[in-house]
C-alpha cells in the first residue's frame, strides 16, 4: 500500500540505501537534497508542459475550435515542439539595450517562479524543505519576479517595454496587499506558517471556514501571475506585449514559463491554503495523497483557464479600483473579523476544525461579505449613474463633443484611435 | 576554516562588493541594481544566523518594496539608459560623514566585549517568540506602536502630498 500512497518517498527509501552502500552519510544526505531540488524542478517544467496544453485545449473548447491536435495524441506532444522552435529561433538583443541587465532578467523572473517550490507540500512528507516561515518565504521569493519583470521593461530600451514595467509596479504591488492580508487569516487560524502544519490543520477545508480569504488569495494570486482578466503586464492590444517584446526565442520561452510555473505555484499555494492540501477521501487504505494535491491543483488552473477564455480584459483604472476600494477594505475587515468570529466558537465550546466551529466562522464570513458587497454596491451603483448623467447631456447640446469623449472612452485602450480622437478635438 | 566561515566571507565580500557599486556605478539604475545585491547579501547573512524570519522579512521588505520602488523612482528620471551626471558635488562631504560613522562602529567593534563560548541553540518556535515579544507591553509593544504611527502618518503625508489641489 505504501508504494501506491507514497512512491516519491519509497523510491527515495531505496536510493538511500543504495547510495549508503558506498557513501559517507553527510554524502547521502548532500546527494539526496540535490535529487529533491532536481526532481522539484524538473516537476515544474513537466507541469509547464501539461498546463500549456490544458489552457490551449480549454481556450480552444471555449471558442469553439480544437486546438492542438497534430504533434501527438491530442496534440499532447504540442508543448515539445514549442519547446524545439523557440531554441531554432534567432536570439536577438536590440540596439543600446543594457546587455547584462537584459540577459539576467529572463533567467531571473524563470528562477523567482521556480524556488517557490521548494516550499510547497505535495504530501505529507513530500515537500522540498519544511521551513518554520513557508508561507512567508513562498511570499518574499514570489516578489523577486516583480524585479524581474521591471528590469526587463527597463533594459530592453524600448517604450512598450517600459510601460509594461510600469503597469508591472502598479499592478503587482497593489495586488500584493490584500494577497498578503488575505494569507495572513489561514496562518491565523493555524498558528504556524509552515504549510505543513496549516494543512495538518484541516480536517475542515479552510475554504468552508474562511471563503472570503480563500477567493481573495485566488483572485489577487491571477492578478499577480498577470493572467487573465488581469493580464495589463502584456496586454497585446494595449502595449503589444510589455516587457518581453523585444525578447526572442528560448529567452521569450523563459518569460512565458515563468508566467505558467507561477500561476501553478499560485494553484499549489490555493490548495495547501484552502482546499486542505493533500487530504482526501481514505478509500480502502488507499489516500494518494499526492495525487490528491496535483487533482485539487489542476482544478483550480481550470478556473484560470476558464476566465481567461470567457472575461474580457479590465482597465487599468477598473482594476486599481477594484483592488483599493473592494479587495483592501474586505480583507482588512477580514483580518478583523476571523480572530473574533474564531475566538467567539471557541468561547462557545465549539473545538477549533469541527464542523459547528466551521459552519460559526462561515455565517460571519458570509455576514461579512453581504455587508462589504452592500456598503461598496451602493455608492459604486450611484457614482456609475452620475458619470454616465453628465455624459449623455452633452451629446443632446454638442454632438461633436459627445462623440469624442465616448470615442475616447471606448476606443482609449486601443493605441491607434487614441491620436485621432485627440485630432477630432 | 570550516564551510560556515568561507560562506560568511563568499556573502560578506557579495554585500560589501554590492554596496561599493552602488556609490560608484555611474548609470543610476545599475547603482540601484547594486543595492538589491547588497540587500540580498545582508539576507543571507540572517539565513546563516538561522533567522530565518528576518532573511524573509529582508527580501520581501527591502527587495520586494523598497528596492523595486526605488527602481521605479529611477525609470521616471530622464535619459536613465545612458550614463548620469552627478547632480551635486557633495562627494567630499559625504565621504567625511561615512568615514566619521565608520570609526564610530569600528571603535565599538573592538570596545564591545563579545561572548566567546558556542552559540545557544536557536529556539524552534522563535517566530511565535517575535511574535509575543511584539505586542507584550512589557518588552517591545511600545516601539512596535510608535513605528506603526509613524508609518501611518508617512502615509497620510503622502496621500495629502499627492492629493490634487482643488
Amino acid at each position: 500500500m505504501n508504494v501506491i500512497n507514497d512512491p516519491f518517498t519509497w523510491i527515495a527509501g531505496l536510493l538511500i540505501n543504495w547510495l549508503s552502500t558506498f557513501m559517507p552519510a553527510d554524502g547521502v544526505n548532500i546527494t539526496m537534497a540535490v535529487l529533491r531540488a532536481a526532481s522539484l524542478g524538473i516537476f515544474a517544467l513537466v507541469m509547464f508542459m501539461v498546463m500549456t496544453w490544458i489552457e490551449r485545449k480549454g481556450v480552444a473548447r471555449i471558442q469553439n475550435r480544437i486546438g492542438p491536435n497534430l504533434a501527438g495524441p491530442w496534440g499532447l506532444f504540442q508543448p515539445l515542439a514549442d519547446g524545439v522552435k523557440a531554441l531554432t529561433k534567432e536570439d536577438i538583443t536590440p540596439d543600446h539595450a543594457d546587455r547584462i541587465v537584459y540577459n539576467i532578467a529572463p533567467i531571473l523572473s524563470a528562477a523567482a517562479a521556480m524556488i517557490v517550490f521548494a516550499a510547497i507540500p505535495f504530501g505529507p512528507g513530500l515537500i522540498g524543505t519544511d521551513m518554520n516561515i513557508g508561507i512567508f518565504y513562498i511570499l518574499a521569493v514570489s516578489g523577486m519576479g516583480v524585479l524581474a519583470i521591471l528590469l526587463a521593461g527597463w533594459s530592453s530600451n524600448n517604450k512598450y517595454a517600459l510601460l509594461g514595467g510600469f503597469r508591472v509596479v502598479a499592478q503587482l504591488v497593489s495586488y500584493e496587499v490584500p494577497h498578503v492580508l488575505s494569507i495572513a487569516a489561514p496562518v491565523m487560524l493555524a498558528g504556524s506558517m509552515s504549510l505543513i502544519d496549516i494543512v495538518n490543520k484541516q480536517p475542515v477545508w479552510y475554504i468552508f471556514v474562511l471563503p472570503a480569504s480563500a477567493v481573495i488569495v485566488m483572485l489577487s494570486g491571477m492578478a499577480e501571475v498577470g493572467r487573465s482578466p488581469f493580464d495589463l503586464l502584456d496586454a497585446e492590444s494595449e502595449i503589444i506585449a510589455g516587457h518581453h517584446i523585444e525578447y526572442s526565442g528560448m529567452k521569450f520561452a523563459l518569460f512565458f514559463l515563468a508566467e505558467y510555473v507561477h500561476a501553478f505555484a499560485v494553484c499549489c499555494i490555493v490548495t495547501a491554503l484552502f482546499l486542505g492540501g493533500w487530504r482526501g477521501p481514505n478509500i480502502a487504505g488507499v489516500t494518494v495523497p499526492w495525487l490528491w494535491f496535483w487533482i485539487k491543483t489542476i482544478l483550480l488552473f481550470n478556473i484560470m483557464v476558464w476566465a481567461r477564455g470567457t472575461l474580457p480584459r479590465l482597465r487599468i483604472d477598473q482594476l486599481m479600483a477594484f483592488n483599493w476600494k473592494f479587495l483592501v477594505p474586505l480583507s482588512l475587515a477580514n483580518l478583523i473579523v476571523v480572530p473574533l468570529a474564531d475566538r467567539l466558537a471557541q468561547g462557545l465550546g465549539l473545538a477549533q476544525g469541527s464542523w459547528p466551529w466551521a459552519l460559526v466562522m462561515l455565517a460571519f464570513n458570509v455576514a461579512m461579505i453581504v455587508v462589504a458587497f452592500s456598503l461598496v454596491g451602493a455608492p459604486g451603483r450611484r457614482a456609475r449613474m452620475a458619470a454616465e448623467a453628465p455624459a449623455e447631456a452633452p451629446t443632446e447640446s454638442h454632438g461633436e463633443s459627445g462623440n469624442g469623449e465616448e470615442h475616447g472612452l471606448t476606443h482609449g485602450a486601443d493605441a491607434g484611435h487614441a491620436p485621432a480622437a485627440v485630432g477630432v478635438h | 576554516m570550516t564551510i560556515l566561515q568561507v560562506m560568511f566571507i563568499l556573502i560578506s565580500l557579495i554585500t560589501l562588493g554590492g554596496g561599493l557599486y552602488t556609490v560608484t556605478a555611474k548609470n543610476l539604475f545599475h547603482a540601484a541594481l547594486g543595492l538589491i545585491l547588497s540587500l540580498a547579501g545582508v539576507a543571507c547573512l540572517y539565513g546563516l544566523l538561522e533567522a530565518s524570519f528576518l532573511a524573509g522579512a529582508q527580501v520581501l521588505i527591502y527587495i520586494g518594496a523598497i528596492a523595486i520602488l526605488i527602481i521605479f523612482a529611477v525609470m521616471l528620471t530622464r535619459g536613465v539608459m545612458g550614463a548620469f551626471p552627478r547632480a551635486n558635488e557633495q562627494w567630499s562631504y559625504a565621504v567625511i560623514v561615512s568615514l566619521a560613522l565608520l570609526a564610530v562602529l569600528l571603535v565599538t567593534l573592538f570596545r564591545f566585549s563579545w561572548p566567546q563560548g558556542a552559540p545557544a541553540a536557536v529556539p524552534t518556535d522563535s517566530i511565535a517568540r517575535l511574535g509575543q515579544a511584539l505586542v507584550d507591553p512589557g518588552q517591545y509593544a511600545l516601539p512596535f506602536e510608535v513605528a506603526s504611527v509613524l508609518l501611518v502618518a508617512a502615509l497620510i503625508g503622502s496621500i495629502y502630498v499627492a492629493r490634487d489641489k482643488k
